[in-house]
């Protein structure tokens, strides 16, 4: 039987996340559905229909999805669920949010976070900030599970031509407002999907000396990451922060800078495809997992590296 | 108002976790352990609360063997009242909880329950957002800062794109994120009271609750190791490296 999946959005555009869980939902079936909840968001259905890998797109078109609220999306979810024998969305904080809600409504034990599907009933999740990995299996006949993104490539988005189905809006319990969102604004690329990060720890000894980090960061566009250390110093906010209890990020290239490499802040980035560690103790931990490191006073190499980097003709973007 | 605030007792976060060699688990014996960070946080604003006089008792609950009760008398010693364990010797997946918890909110009625937005064990980040479904409460996951009025909490929620504020009815579920507030130490002195505050043992299986697990762990293995790295001895190695080997700039 079918996924169905649901879909993050702004009400205008899809979250690049969802494209990432598509992959995966492909991977447990092959007939993905998207369900789309939110208000006036015919842009995103026209958008997800495009994506080959969906075969089918609901769409509830009401204010009462307009901020996604738990209370709201989750009887939505449930009646949908009928026809389906899994129920996915990513694992960030918007399918976590939720979830585990139309879990317990639906008397299932969700599987959060997987990094693999071996089966339809078998996937591989870490457990312990990510020291570990263990395999499942879900005996429930139906199964909620949430995906993380960066474990699985983004889907195609175009070339598709799903069918789309108008569903009508459930009543919303009134039991929680929305206020206010305050995104992060910022020049460079997020730090959840940056190909590039440049991270910065206890060792940069205060907040506007991320500026040599903030410098480099700009010439490869890359996105700042921080070690917990570092936002607990109050050098940087904490929506930077990577690790067990920040951001989990998998860069093509992480860089880190001044930072020891505790047990926590390894759990974010030790994914990455590359990872460079800057650090002037030899014996700090952040080097047992840099493929490249450099021993040195990262204030005399860090205008160095902005000055090697200056001198080559390209840098990949 | 009643606050019940939840309580796991996991391996220490300090710990470097070991993986068991027949791929069972991982090792606890000998393994120091203490209350789940997050859980601590939760703890941390039922006090503030009910030293701001809005809250008049906080029960602290652990679900777990024996020694859950060392993460009770912890919450008792920094200003929790009263305490519940919930005895079992075996793993309870978050459903489980959530409905061993349910049973004991349909009972103590507070207004609100707190825990951790995660257990740093098993990583599921599932037992509010259900307890909340099953009590058809609303819910605040990933809160960092909490506003209590009358009838309603106003939150700040960590998301990833920044904060986001909303406002929940009472009685709500609050999952606390680890910057919520700085958790305090409890002195001795209290760490001796605390040792004669009232606690409340009952039985899992006995609860008249279904916890069967419905997930089988097949294996637990440890994550692929990276490839041993290099040291470069200089900047311009480590440029010209990643530019033409690495091929990553």
């Amino acid at each position: 039987m079918s996924v169905l999946l649901i879909a993050e959005h702004d009400n205008s555009k899809l979250k690049p996340f969802t494209l990432n869980a598509i992959t995966a939902a492909s991977k447990i079936n092959s007939d993905v559905h998207v369900l789309i909840a939110g208000a006036s968001c015919e842009s995103v259905s026209k958008e997800v229909a495009n994506i080959p890998l969906v075969k089918k797109v609901l769409v509830c078109d009401s204010p009462n999805y307009q901020n996604y609220l738990p209370e709201n999306l989750t009887p939505l979810v449930v009646k949908n669920s009928e026809k389906y024998d899994h129920i996915v969305a990513s694992a960030n904080t918007f399918g976590k949010n939720f979830m585990p809600r139309v879990a317990a409504c639906l008397d299932i034990s969700q599987v959060s976070d997987i990094i693999k599907v071996n089966g339809p009933d078998t996937f591989v999740r870490p457990i312990y900030a990510g020291n570990a990995f263990a395999t499942v299996k879900s005996n429930d006949k139906k199964r909620c599970v949430t995906i993380r993104p960066t474990s699985f490539d983004a889907a195609e988005k175009s070339g598709g031509s799903a069918v789309i189905e108008k569903i009508e809006a459930v009543d919303a319990p009134n039991s929680s407002k929305f206020i206010k969102r305050e995104e992060t604004k910022s020049e460079r690329p997020q730090l959840g999907t940056a190909r590039i990060v440049v991270s910065g720890g206890r060792g940069l000894e205060s907040g506007d000396n991320f500026k040599l980090i903030n410098d480099i960061a700009d010439k490869l566009n890359a996105a700042v990451g921080a070690s917990r250390a570092a936002v607990d110093a109050g050098y940087i906010s904490n929506d930077h922060q990577v690790g067990q209890t920040g951001k989990v990020v998998v860069p093509d290239l992480y860089i880190a800078v001044g930072i020891s490499g505790a047990i926590q802040h390894l759990a974010g980035m030790k994914e990455s495809k590359i990872i460079v560690a800057i650090n002037k103790d030899g014996e700090a931990p952040i080097f047992s997992v840099a493929d490249y490191g450099l021993e040195a006073d990262l204030f005399t190499a860090l205008p160095e590296f902005l000055a090697e980097l200056n001198k080559l003709n390209t840098i990949q973007k | 108002m009643k606050i019940l605030v939840a309580v796991k007792r996991v391996i220490d976060y300090n710990v470097q976790i070991r993986v068991k060699e027949d791929g069972s688990g991982v090792h606890t014996d000998n393994v120091k352990m203490s209350t789940n960070p997050p859980d601590d946080n939760a703890v941390e604003e039922s006090v503030k609360l009910k030293e701001s006089g809005k809250v008049k008792e906080i029960v602290a609950i652990s679900i777990g063997e024996d020694k859950a009760q060392e993460s009770i008398r912890k919450a008792l010693a920094v200003g929790a009242d009263k305490g519940i364990h919930v005895k079992s010797d075996s793993y309870v997946e978050p459903l489980g909880i959530a409905k061993i918890l349910k049973k004991i909110v349909d009972k103590e009625k507070p207004d609100m329950v707190f825990l951790g937005k995660q257990a740093i064990d098993d990583d599921c980040n599932q037992t509010g957002q259900m307890l909340a479904a099953m009590l058809n409460w609303p819910q605040a996951t990933f809160s960092s800062k909490v506003n209590l009025k009358d009838k309603s909490i106003e939150i700040v929620r960590e998301i990833d794109e920044g904060l986001e504020t909303i406002e929940v009815n009472l009685p709500a579920v609050v999952s606390c994120d680890l910057r919520l507030n700085k958790p305090r130490f409890a002195s001795l002195p209290n760490i001796m009271k605390a040792k004669k505050k009232p606690m409340e043992q009952l039985i899992a299986k006995d609860m008249g609750v279904d916890l069967a697990n419905r997930i089988e762990q097949i294996k637990v293995e440890e994550p692929p190791k990276r490839k041993a790295g290099i040291k470069v001895a200089s900047v311009a190695e480590l440029v010209s490296k990643l530019k033409n080997e690495a091929k990553v700039i």
